[in-house]
């Protein structure tokens, strides 16, 4: 089969930036004329994670934005790379979600190749060294989570490629909101229900005080024994019940004079289009 | 910041990485083990210095398994030294290298943006080494113990840490 393939045909794999020159010398022509380029979806999120006494739990909202408009009310960042290893993305919505592709599918290949279950020092390293080897044009900001031989692990990778391994963190446009709620109540070794509780009010800090940040919080909670995905955890922004009746009886403002004027109208045209109801 | 003394090296950073004006990590750990008893201090871009370390460690890794010895300070530096220098135009990474080796004893290298390599007593770098050129240019004579390298070191950083 390869054999078909010409010479000159080379096999490309991951980004291909072969658009770029074209793009800016179009946005350059393109403003000339009044128009905007169209700009990168950002997810504007908060994305949390921390180490509990038996594994890590990661936490996301669920709102994407495309520039002020809320493009996506029900979006899912976390994602899995591998069956206790799963990340979550904020950052440019198209970036995070290939990049994690990406990691799960070298992932796979990785523990093939190697018959041992994946470390999160793995996952960390190949995006790391990804991110950097893209000096920051790849804009995702990833929270990986998960559990591997050596334990309980929570990693954070930047844009151009550093890295961070802390007991808690925080990311996206909500996350200083959300850090102060760790700032204050985060204890090492906590237990499962009281750390579920820290990460979903960290999350709906991120939600209620970050414009960027809304809809429902999505928890994710791996430990060795296995991983429990908990898709809209909580949904603190459902619109609440209505409490009264607002609609006022006829007659509760009294009516005092009542004129009524006919107009006479000729009709001129009349026309019937079909609507295309299919 | 970095000081040599009889036998050794003391080292000191502070914890702070910052993007912008907000604190990423108040806790980070700047000291970096390239090998068994070379360490290099980060300051700059934490990515690119991260990507350095990362790349210099595997090569000395390497080489000394070559030499099935432990490798010079002065090696690693150049290692830094050439990595620094060949992409100083992309790379945004301030890095003193300290360690000891059988040949020299402790030793201390500076190697500032820009890719210049240089071996000095006492070194400082990093964005608030300017606060404290003045307090090192004092406080160090050659010949101190390492107690009071120590607190040289402890002083020092703490009072960057003040000026910043």
């Amino acid at each position: 089969m390869l054999h078909t393939l010409k010479p000159c045909d080379q096999q490309t794999s991951g980004f291909c930036f072969e658009n770029s020159r074209r793009n800016a010398v179009l946005e350059s022509g393109l403003s000339k004329l009044g128009y905007n380029a169209p700009k990168a979806r950002k997810t504007g999120t908060t994305i949390a994670g921390i180490v509990y006494k038996d594994g890590v739990i990661l936490g996301a909202d669920t709102r994407a934005t495309d520039d002020m408009v809320v493009a996506d009310k029900n979006c899912m960042k976390i994602h899995y790379i591998a069956p206790k290893i799963y990340c979550c993305g904020a950052g440019v919505a198209a970036d995070a979600e290939i990049t994690t592709q990406i990691m799960a599918s070298n992932v796979e290949l990785h523990t093939l190749n190697t018959g041992r279950p994946p470390l999160v020092a793995m996952v960390t390293r190949q995006l790391k060294q990804m991110l950097f080897r893209y000096q920051g044009h790849v804009g995702s900001s990833l929270i990986i989570g998960g559990v591997d031989v050596y334990g309980a692990h929570l990693y954070s990778v930047y844009p151009h490629g550093s890295y961070d391994k802390l007991p808690f963190l925080t990311m996206g446009s909500g996350a200083a909101a959300a850090v102060s709620v760790f700032e204050d109540r985060f204890k090492p070794n906590m237990e499962l229900e009281e750390a579920k509780q820290l990460v979903h009010d960290a999350i709906a800090a991120g939600i209620f005080c970050d414009l960027g940040s809304g809809s429902n919080v999505d928890l994710c909670v791996i430990t060795e024994a296995g991983v429990q995905y908990l898709r809209g955890y909580d949904k603190p922004t459902t619109k609440g019940k209505r409490e009264g009746q607002y609609r006022y009886k006829p007659n509760t403002t009294a009516v005092l004079t009542k004129t009524v004027t006919p107009l006479s109208l000729d009709v001129i045209n009349e026309s019937v289009q079909i609507m295309d109801t299919e | 910041m970095a000081v040599e003394y009889d036998g050794g090296v003391v080292i000191g950073a502070d914890s702070r990485t910052t993007t912008g004006a907000y604190i990423a990590n108040r806790v980070t750990d700047k000291l970096t083990p390239i090998h068994d008893r070379i360490f290099c201090c980060r300051s700059g871009s934490a990515a690119d210095t991260q990507a350095i370390a990362d790349v210099v460690t595997y090569q000395l890794g390497f080489h000394s398994i070559e030499l099935d010895e432990p490798p010079l300070v002065e090696t690693a530096a150049n290692l830094f030294k050439a990595s620094c220098y060949r992409y100083r135009e992309e790379l945004s990474a301030g890095i003193l290298v300290a360690g000891w080796d059988r040949r020299k004893g402790g030793q201390v290298y500076c190697v500032p943006i820009g890719g210049m390599m240089v071996r000095q007593p006492v070194s400082v770098g990093g964005s608030g080494s300017s606060y404290i050129y003045g307090f090192m240019d004092s406080n160090y004579k050659p010949g101190l113990t390492r107690e009071q390298c120590v607190e040289l070191t402890a002083a020092g950083t703490a009072a960057r840490h003040h000026g910043t």
